[in-house]
Protein backbone atom coordinates (compact mmCIF):
# COMPACT_ATOMS: atom_id res chain seq x y z
CA UNK A 1 0.00 0.00 0.00
CA UNK A 2 2.90 2.76 0.96
CA UNK A 3 4.30 1.92 -2.66
CA UNK A 4 1.46 1.47 -4.84
CA UNK A 5 -1.15 3.67 -3.03
CA UNK A 6 -0.49 6.76 -4.54
CA UNK A 7 0.60 5.82 -8.23
CA UNK A 8 -2.37 3.70 -8.40
CA UNK A 9 -4.86 6.32 -6.99
CA UNK A 10 -2.84 9.01 -9.87
CA UNK A 11 -2.99 6.46 -12.60
CA UNK A 12 -7.22 5.36 -12.13
CA UNK A 13 -8.13 9.57 -11.87
CA UNK A 14 -5.56 10.63 -14.77
CA UNK A 15 -7.20 7.51 -16.65
CA UNK A 16 -10.54 8.39 -15.72
CA UNK A 17 -10.18 12.39 -16.81
CA UNK A 18 -8.26 11.47 -20.31
CA UNK A 19 -11.13 9.54 -21.21
CA UNK A 20 -14.41 11.50 -19.99
CA UNK A 21 -12.77 14.40 -22.00
CA UNK A 22 -13.98 12.55 -25.03
CA UNK A 23 -17.52 12.36 -23.35
CA UNK A 24 -18.69 15.63 -22.59
CA UNK A 25 -17.76 19.35 -23.89
CA UNK A 26 -18.20 22.44 -21.32
CA UNK A 27 -18.14 21.87 -17.65
CA UNK A 28 -17.15 18.32 -18.12
CA UNK A 29 -13.61 19.37 -20.41
CA UNK A 30 -12.97 21.18 -17.90
CA UNK A 31 -13.11 18.54 -14.63
CA UNK A 32 -12.09 15.87 -17.10
CA UNK A 33 -8.05 18.20 -17.85
CA UNK A 34 -8.39 18.71 -13.79
CA UNK A 35 -8.43 14.87 -13.28
CA UNK A 36 -5.90 14.50 -16.11
CA UNK A 37 -4.06 16.93 -14.68
CA UNK A 38 -3.41 14.73 -11.13
CA UNK A 39 -0.15 13.79 -12.57
CA UNK A 40 1.56 16.86 -12.95
CA UNK A 41 -0.19 17.94 -9.21
CA UNK A 42 1.39 14.76 -7.49
CA UNK A 43 4.68 15.27 -9.55
CA UNK A 44 4.73 18.83 -8.22
CA UNK A 45 3.92 17.68 -4.33
CA UNK A 46 6.38 15.16 -4.19
CA UNK A 47 9.30 17.44 -5.95
CA UNK A 48 8.56 20.18 -3.41
CA UNK A 49 7.38 18.23 -0.56
CA UNK A 50 9.47 15.29 -1.01
CA UNK A 51 13.00 16.44 -1.20
CA UNK A 52 15.37 15.55 1.28
CA UNK B 1 10.37 -10.57 -5.69
CA UNK B 2 13.84 -13.32 -6.23
CA UNK B 3 17.07 -11.25 -7.44
CA UNK B 4 16.69 -13.56 -10.69
CA UNK B 5 13.39 -12.29 -11.63
CA UNK B 6 14.63 -8.54 -10.43
CA UNK B 7 17.73 -8.80 -12.67
CA UNK B 8 15.90 -10.28 -15.89
CA UNK B 9 13.03 -7.44 -15.44
CA UNK B 10 16.01 -5.00 -15.15
CA UNK B 11 18.01 -6.06 -18.58
CA UNK B 12 13.45 -6.28 -20.35
CA UNK B 13 13.55 -2.60 -18.86
CA UNK B 14 17.23 -1.53 -19.83
CA UNK B 15 17.11 -2.55 -23.42
CA UNK B 16 13.94 -2.20 -24.56
CA UNK B 17 13.76 1.44 -23.65
CA UNK B 18 17.52 1.39 -24.98
CA UNK B 19 16.50 0.25 -28.86
CA UNK B 20 13.06 2.60 -28.81
CA UNK B 21 14.35 6.12 -26.67
CA UNK B 22 16.07 7.74 -30.07
CA UNK B 23 12.59 6.91 -31.88
CA UNK B 24 10.54 7.90 -28.92
CA UNK B 25 12.86 11.07 -28.63
CA UNK B 26 12.00 12.01 -32.07
CA UNK B 27 8.11 11.29 -31.58
CA UNK B 28 7.72 13.34 -28.78
CA UNK B 29 9.61 16.37 -30.75
CA UNK B 30 7.84 16.70 -33.26
CA UNK B 31 4.19 15.63 -31.41
CA UNK B 32 4.69 18.35 -29.51
CA UNK B 33 4.73 21.24 -32.20
CA UNK B 34 1.71 18.74 -33.85
CA UNK B 35 -0.23 19.21 -30.55
CA UNK B 36 -0.41 22.67 -31.18
CA UNK B 37 -1.19 22.74 -35.42
CA UNK B 38 -4.64 24.66 -34.82
CA UNK B 39 -2.95 27.68 -32.70
CA UNK B 40 -0.04 27.58 -35.02
CA UNK B 41 -1.76 27.65 -38.14
CA UNK B 42 -3.65 30.32 -36.81
CA UNK B 43 -1.00 32.32 -35.34
CA UNK B 44 0.34 32.27 -38.97
CA UNK B 45 -2.24 33.00 -41.16
CA UNK B 46 -3.38 36.14 -39.42
CA UNK B 47 -5.73 37.11 -41.98
CA UNK B 48 -9.50 35.84 -41.35
CA UNK B 49 -11.23 34.40 -44.38
CA UNK B 50 -14.69 35.15 -44.68
CA UNK B 51 -17.34 33.97 -47.33
CA UNK B 52 -18.69 36.13 -50.39
CA UNK B 53 -21.95 35.66 -49.45
CA UNK B 54 -22.36 34.95 -45.20
CA UNK B 55 -25.80 32.82 -44.05
CA UNK B 56 -27.26 32.69 -47.57
CA UNK B 57 -28.20 29.11 -49.79
CA UNK B 58 -25.35 27.14 -50.12
CA UNK B 59 -24.43 26.30 -53.86
CA UNK B 60 -25.72 23.00 -55.59
CA UNK B 61 -22.32 20.32 -54.90
CA UNK B 62 -22.24 19.67 -58.99
CA UNK B 63 -21.71 23.64 -59.62
CA UNK B 64 -18.94 23.72 -56.99
CA UNK B 65 -17.31 20.32 -58.53
CA UNK B 66 -17.80 21.23 -61.77
CA UNK B 67 -16.26 24.45 -60.67
CA UNK B 68 -13.50 23.03 -59.24
CA UNK B 69 -12.55 20.79 -62.40
CA UNK B 70 -12.63 23.73 -64.50
CA UNK B 71 -9.62 24.40 -63.12
CA UNK B 72 -7.59 21.62 -63.03
CA UNK B 73 -8.39 19.84 -66.64
CA UNK B 74 -8.08 16.55 -67.14
CA UNK B 75 -8.07 15.76 -63.75
CA UNK B 76 -10.78 13.37 -62.01
CA UNK B 77 -12.29 14.37 -58.36
CA UNK B 78 -11.14 12.00 -55.61
CA UNK B 79 -12.58 13.13 -52.05
CA UNK B 80 -14.67 16.20 -51.15
CA UNK B 81 -14.14 17.45 -47.84
CA UNK B 82 -16.35 19.81 -45.41
CA UNK B 83 -14.76 22.24 -42.95
CA UNK B 84 -16.65 22.13 -39.55
CA UNK B 85 -16.60 25.92 -38.79
CA UNK B 86 -17.02 27.82 -42.17
CA UNK B 87 -18.78 27.39 -45.37
CA UNK B 88 -15.94 26.03 -47.20
CA UNK B 89 -15.91 22.58 -49.54
CA UNK B 90 -12.01 21.20 -50.30
CA UNK B 91 -12.05 19.23 -53.28
CA UNK B 92 -8.91 16.84 -54.00
CA UNK B 93 -8.22 15.77 -57.08
CA UNK B 94 -5.82 14.03 -59.34
CA UNK B 95 -5.20 12.54 -62.96
CA UNK B 96 -6.65 9.32 -62.01
CA UNK B 97 -8.48 7.70 -58.96
CA UNK B 98 -5.43 5.44 -57.93
CA UNK B 99 -2.71 8.47 -58.15
CA UNK B 100 -0.60 8.43 -55.56
CA UNK B 101 -0.87 10.72 -52.09
CA UNK B 102 2.07 13.18 -53.82
CA UNK B 103 0.33 13.75 -56.96
CA UNK B 104 -2.71 14.72 -55.85
CA UNK B 105 -3.81 18.25 -55.51
CA UNK B 106 -6.09 20.60 -53.14
CA UNK B 107 -8.03 23.45 -53.08
CA UNK B 108 -10.63 25.17 -51.70
CA UNK B 109 -14.02 26.47 -52.57
CA UNK B 110 -16.79 29.00 -51.13
CA UNK B 111 -19.31 27.31 -50.65
CA UNK B 112 -21.64 30.51 -51.38
CA UNK B 113 -20.20 32.00 -53.94
CA UNK B 114 -17.58 29.19 -55.93
CA UNK B 115 -15.00 31.54 -55.16
CA UNK B 116 -11.64 29.89 -54.25
CA UNK B 117 -10.36 30.24 -51.07
CA UNK B 118 -7.07 31.53 -50.85
CA UNK B 119 -4.80 28.79 -48.95
CA UNK B 120 -3.47 29.61 -45.36
CA UNK B 121 -0.29 27.55 -46.24
CA UNK B 122 2.32 29.51 -44.32
CA UNK B 123 3.90 27.04 -42.00
CA UNK B 124 2.33 23.95 -43.60
CA UNK B 125 5.27 23.08 -45.16
CA UNK B 126 6.96 22.57 -41.99
CA UNK B 127 3.74 21.55 -40.16
CA UNK B 128 3.23 18.15 -42.60
CA UNK B 129 7.06 17.28 -42.66
CA UNK B 130 7.11 17.23 -38.96
CA UNK B 131 3.56 15.22 -39.51
CA UNK B 132 5.42 13.06 -42.15
CA UNK B 133 8.30 12.07 -39.74
CA UNK B 134 6.25 11.70 -36.31
CA UNK B 135 3.73 9.47 -38.57
CA UNK B 136 6.13 7.25 -40.89
CA UNK B 137 9.50 8.20 -41.22
CA UNK B 138 8.63 9.37 -44.94
CA UNK B 139 8.74 5.64 -45.52
CA UNK B 140 5.02 4.85 -46.40
CA UNK B 141 3.59 1.86 -44.32
CA UNK B 142 6.95 0.32 -43.71
CA UNK B 143 7.96 3.43 -41.95
CA UNK B 144 4.16 3.41 -39.69
CA UNK B 145 4.69 -0.16 -38.71
CA UNK B 146 8.20 0.25 -37.76
CA UNK B 147 6.94 2.92 -35.05
CA UNK B 148 4.59 0.48 -34.36
CA UNK B 149 6.91 -1.94 -33.19
CA UNK B 150 8.87 0.97 -31.57
CA UNK B 151 5.47 1.93 -29.64
CA UNK B 152 5.41 -2.06 -28.94
CA UNK B 153 8.63 -2.22 -27.65
CA UNK B 154 8.11 1.27 -25.36
CA UNK B 155 4.68 -0.68 -24.24
CA UNK B 156 7.50 -3.75 -22.76
CA UNK B 157 9.83 -0.69 -21.59
CA UNK B 158 6.89 0.79 -19.42
CA UNK B 159 5.50 -2.45 -18.07
CA UNK B 160 8.84 -3.38 -16.65
CA UNK B 161 9.50 -0.39 -15.42
CA UNK B 162 6.66 -0.63 -13.06
CA UNK B 163 7.57 -4.25 -12.45
CA UNK B 164 11.19 -2.75 -11.30
CA UNK B 165 9.06 -0.41 -9.15
CA UNK B 166 7.97 -1.77 -6.37
CA UNK B 167 11.47 -3.62 -5.32
CA UNK B 168 13.26 0.06 -5.72
CA UNK B 169 10.66 1.85 -3.52
CA UNK B 170 9.85 -0.29 -1.39
CA UNK B 171 11.80 1.39 1.68
CA UNK B 172 11.15 4.77 0.31
CA UNK B 173 7.94 7.38 0.33
CA UNK B 174 6.11 7.81 -2.83
CA UNK B 175 7.48 10.52 -4.17
CA UNK B 176 11.26 10.62 -2.70
CA UNK B 177 14.19 12.76 -4.32
CA UNK B 178 17.20 12.18 -2.79
CA UNK B 179 19.30 15.18 -3.14
CA UNK B 180 21.88 14.91 -1.14
CA UNK B 181 22.84 11.56 -2.64
CA UNK B 182 24.97 10.75 -5.84
CA UNK B 183 23.15 12.49 -8.47
CA UNK B 184 22.86 8.65 -10.06
CA UNK B 185 20.62 8.29 -7.05
CA UNK B 186 19.19 11.44 -7.60
CA UNK B 187 18.24 10.84 -11.09
CA UNK B 188 16.87 7.81 -10.66
CA UNK B 189 14.24 9.12 -8.16
CA UNK B 190 13.07 11.50 -10.67
CA UNK B 191 13.00 8.58 -13.45
CA UNK B 192 10.99 6.68 -10.82
CA UNK B 193 9.18 9.37 -9.30
CA UNK B 194 8.08 10.88 -13.22
CA UNK B 195 7.61 7.80 -14.63
CA UNK B 196 5.19 6.36 -12.46
CA UNK B 197 2.94 9.25 -12.15
CA UNK B 198 2.39 10.03 -15.87
CA UNK B 199 2.13 6.20 -16.47
CA UNK B 200 -1.62 5.90 -17.61
CA UNK B 201 -1.11 8.80 -20.17
CA UNK B 202 2.11 7.27 -21.38
CA UNK B 203 0.51 3.98 -22.03
CA UNK B 204 -2.46 6.04 -23.27
CA UNK B 205 -0.88 7.82 -26.21
CA UNK B 206 1.54 4.65 -27.01
CA UNK B 207 -0.77 2.36 -27.51
CA UNK B 208 -3.10 4.75 -29.46
CA UNK B 209 -0.05 5.34 -31.02
CA UNK B 210 0.38 1.77 -32.20
CA UNK B 211 -3.23 1.37 -33.12
CA UNK B 212 -2.70 4.71 -35.51
CA UNK B 213 0.27 3.09 -37.00
CA UNK B 214 -2.34 0.21 -38.01
CA UNK B 215 -4.71 2.74 -40.22
CA UNK B 216 -3.81 1.49 -43.09
CA UNK B 217 -4.31 -1.91 -42.61
CA UNK B 218 -7.52 -1.57 -40.60
CA UNK B 219 -8.72 0.80 -43.38
CA UNK B 220 -8.50 -1.88 -45.94
CA UNK B 221 -10.03 -4.19 -44.18
CA UNK B 222 -12.68 -2.85 -43.16
CA UNK B 223 -13.28 -1.56 -46.91
CA UNK B 224 -13.09 -5.45 -48.10
CA UNK B 225 -14.79 -7.29 -45.21
CA UNK B 226 -17.07 -4.66 -44.08
CA UNK B 227 -18.09 -2.93 -46.76
CA UNK B 228 -18.01 -6.35 -49.03
CA UNK B 229 -22.13 -7.29 -48.63
CA UNK B 230 -23.02 -3.74 -49.12
CA UNK B 231 -21.84 -4.10 -53.00
CA UNK B 232 -21.75 -7.42 -53.96
CA UNK B 233 -22.64 -7.95 -56.91
CA UNK B 234 -22.32 -4.78 -57.83
CA UNK B 235 -19.16 -4.24 -58.43
CA UNK B 236 -16.02 -5.17 -61.22
CA UNK B 237 -16.51 -2.46 -63.72
CA UNK B 238 -14.96 0.01 -64.13
CA UNK B 239 -15.20 4.03 -63.21
CA UNK B 240 -18.51 5.50 -64.68
CA UNK B 241 -17.74 8.28 -67.36
CA UNK B 242 -20.76 10.22 -66.07
CA UNK B 243 -21.40 9.59 -62.82
CA UNK B 244 -24.89 10.29 -61.10
CA UNK B 245 -25.38 13.74 -59.45
CA UNK B 246 -23.02 14.40 -56.60
CA UNK B 247 -26.19 17.08 -54.74
CA UNK B 248 -28.63 14.01 -54.80
CA UNK B 249 -25.76 11.46 -53.28
CA UNK B 250 -25.23 13.16 -50.46
CA UNK B 251 -28.86 13.98 -50.00
CA UNK B 252 -29.60 10.91 -50.07
CA UNK B 253 -27.05 9.95 -47.67
CA UNK B 254 -28.55 12.74 -45.35
CA UNK B 255 -31.98 11.11 -45.50
CA UNK B 256 -30.61 7.58 -44.68
CA UNK B 257 -28.52 8.95 -41.50
CA UNK B 258 -30.79 11.50 -40.00
CA UNK B 259 -28.88 14.21 -37.72
CA UNK B 260 -25.76 13.23 -38.36
CA UNK B 261 -23.14 15.95 -40.05
CA UNK B 262 -21.64 15.51 -43.47
CA UNK B 263 -17.56 14.58 -43.30
CA UNK B 264 -16.89 13.54 -46.66
CA UNK B 265 -17.21 12.17 -49.66
CA UNK B 266 -15.41 9.32 -51.65
CA UNK B 267 -15.18 9.14 -55.52
CA UNK B 268 -16.09 6.30 -56.70
CA UNK B 269 -12.25 4.44 -57.16
CA UNK B 270 -10.84 5.73 -54.71
CA UNK B 271 -9.22 3.56 -51.78
CA UNK B 272 -12.44 4.15 -49.63
CA UNK B 273 -14.65 2.49 -51.88
CA UNK B 274 -15.30 0.65 -54.70
CA UNK B 275 -14.82 1.63 -58.77
CA UNK B 276 -18.63 2.84 -58.93
CA UNK B 277 -19.71 4.12 -55.41
CA UNK B 278 -19.87 7.32 -54.12
CA UNK B 279 -19.03 6.82 -50.30
CA UNK B 280 -20.47 9.71 -48.17
CA UNK B 281 -18.89 9.28 -44.70
CA UNK B 282 -21.34 11.04 -41.63
CA UNK B 283 -20.39 11.96 -38.64
CA UNK B 284 -21.81 11.68 -35.66
CA UNK B 285 -23.00 15.29 -33.48
CA UNK B 286 -22.20 14.43 -29.44
CA UNK B 287 -18.72 14.78 -28.05
CA UNK B 288 -17.65 11.02 -28.50
CA UNK B 289 -19.23 10.53 -32.15
CA UNK B 290 -18.19 12.99 -33.64
CA UNK B 291 -15.25 11.18 -33.78
CA UNK B 292 -17.13 7.97 -35.26
CA UNK B 293 -18.00 7.97 -38.98
CA UNK B 294 -20.65 5.69 -40.82
CA UNK B 295 -20.29 5.82 -44.53
CA UNK B 296 -23.29 6.09 -46.81
CA UNK B 297 -22.78 4.21 -50.45
CA UNK B 298 -24.95 5.60 -53.27
CA UNK B 299 -23.78 3.57 -56.61
CA UNK B 300 -22.71 6.38 -58.84
CA UNK B 301 -24.22 5.33 -62.15
CA UNK B 302 -28.01 5.80 -61.29
CA UNK B 303 -28.01 7.69 -57.71
CA UNK B 304 -29.92 4.00 -56.27
CA UNK B 305 -29.00 4.35 -52.12
CA UNK B 306 -27.12 1.21 -50.97
CA UNK B 307 -27.32 1.70 -47.54
CA UNK B 308 -25.12 2.60 -44.70
CA UNK B 309 -22.65 0.85 -42.34
CA UNK B 310 -21.69 1.27 -39.05
CA UNK B 311 -18.03 1.05 -38.61
CA UNK B 312 -16.42 -2.48 -37.16
CA UNK B 313 -14.95 -2.27 -33.59
CA UNK B 314 -11.44 -1.91 -35.17
CA UNK B 315 -12.54 0.99 -37.35
CA UNK B 316 -14.12 2.55 -33.92
CA UNK B 317 -10.68 1.70 -32.03
CA UNK B 318 -9.02 3.55 -34.91
CA UNK B 319 -10.95 6.51 -34.89
CA UNK B 320 -10.66 7.31 -31.00
CA UNK B 321 -7.20 6.43 -31.52
CA UNK B 322 -6.36 10.11 -32.94
CA UNK B 323 -7.96 12.19 -30.76
CA UNK B 324 -6.93 10.65 -28.04
CA UNK B 325 -3.23 10.03 -29.39
CA UNK B 326 -2.89 13.91 -30.24
CA UNK B 327 -4.45 15.23 -27.04
CA UNK B 328 -7.11 17.91 -29.06
CA UNK B 329 -10.12 16.68 -27.98
CA UNK B 330 -10.64 19.22 -25.36
CA UNK B 331 -9.68 22.64 -26.21
CA UNK B 332 -6.54 24.71 -25.48
CA UNK B 333 -5.90 23.45 -21.60
CA UNK B 334 -5.56 19.54 -22.40
CA UNK B 335 -3.30 20.83 -24.85
CA UNK B 336 -0.91 22.62 -22.40
CA UNK B 337 -1.37 19.36 -20.40
CA UNK B 338 -0.23 16.90 -23.15
CA UNK B 339 2.63 19.43 -23.63
CA UNK B 340 3.45 19.16 -19.82
CA UNK B 341 3.13 15.41 -20.00
CA UNK B 342 5.11 15.46 -23.23
CA UNK B 343 8.16 16.98 -21.75
CA UNK B 344 8.36 14.64 -18.83
CA UNK B 345 8.18 12.04 -21.38
CA UNK B 346 11.48 13.52 -22.31
CA UNK B 347 12.73 13.88 -18.75
CA UNK B 348 12.31 10.18 -18.33
CA UNK B 349 13.88 8.64 -20.90
CA UNK B 350 16.74 11.53 -21.10
CA UNK B 351 17.33 10.61 -17.34
CA UNK B 352 17.31 6.49 -18.33
CA UNK B 353 19.90 7.07 -20.74
CA UNK B 354 21.93 9.33 -18.27
CA UNK B 355 21.60 6.46 -15.55
CA UNK B 356 22.18 3.85 -18.02
CA UNK B 357 25.48 5.85 -19.19
CA UNK B 358 26.71 7.13 -15.97
CA UNK B 359 26.60 3.30 -14.80
CA UNK B 360 28.43 2.07 -17.97
CA UNK B 361 31.20 5.10 -17.57
CA UNK B 362 31.84 4.50 -14.01
CA UNK B 363 31.42 1.09 -14.20
CA UNK B 364 29.78 1.59 -11.21
CA UNK B 365 28.00 -1.74 -9.36
CA UNK B 366 24.02 -1.35 -10.44
CA UNK B 367 21.67 0.15 -8.24
CA UNK B 368 19.92 -2.96 -9.80
CA UNK B 369 22.11 -5.33 -8.03
CA UNK B 370 21.97 -3.72 -4.31
CA UNK B 371 18.57 -3.79 -4.92
CA UNK B 372 18.56 -7.62 -6.19
CA UNK B 373 20.83 -8.34 -2.93
CA UNK B 374 18.45 -7.06 -0.86
CA UNK B 375 15.47 -8.75 -2.18
CA UNK B 376 17.90 -11.89 -1.62
CA UNK B 377 18.19 -10.88 1.87
CA UNK B 378 14.95 -10.89 2.33
CA UNK B 379 14.31 -14.28 0.90
CA UNK B 380 16.92 -16.51 3.01
CA UNK B 381 15.45 -14.32 5.95
CA UNK B 382 12.04 -15.26 5.38
CA UNK B 383 13.20 -18.97 4.61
Amino acid sequence: MRTWGTPAAVGVISAAGLVSALLGDGVVDALATAAAAAPLAVATWALLARRR
Amino acid sequence: MSPRRIRTWSWLHTWSSLVCTAFLLMLCLTGLPLVFHDEIDDALNPERWQPAHPGTARLDLDELLARALAARPGEVPLFLSFDTDRPVVNVTSGAHPSVSEAAMHFASWDWTSGARVPPADNGEALMHFLLQLHTDLFLGLPGMLFLGAMGVLFTVAVVSGVVLYGPFMRKLDFGTVRTRRSPRVKWLDYHNLLGIVTLAWVLLVTLTGVVNTLAEPIVERWRQVALADLVAGRDGEGVPRQPSSLQAAVDAARAAAPGMVLQFVAFPGVAFTTNHHYAIFLHGNTPLTEHLVTPVLVDARDGTLIGLREMPWYAKALSLSKPLHFGDYAGLPLKILWAALTVITLIVLGSGVYLWLVRRANAAPPLVSAVAEQAGRRESGAA
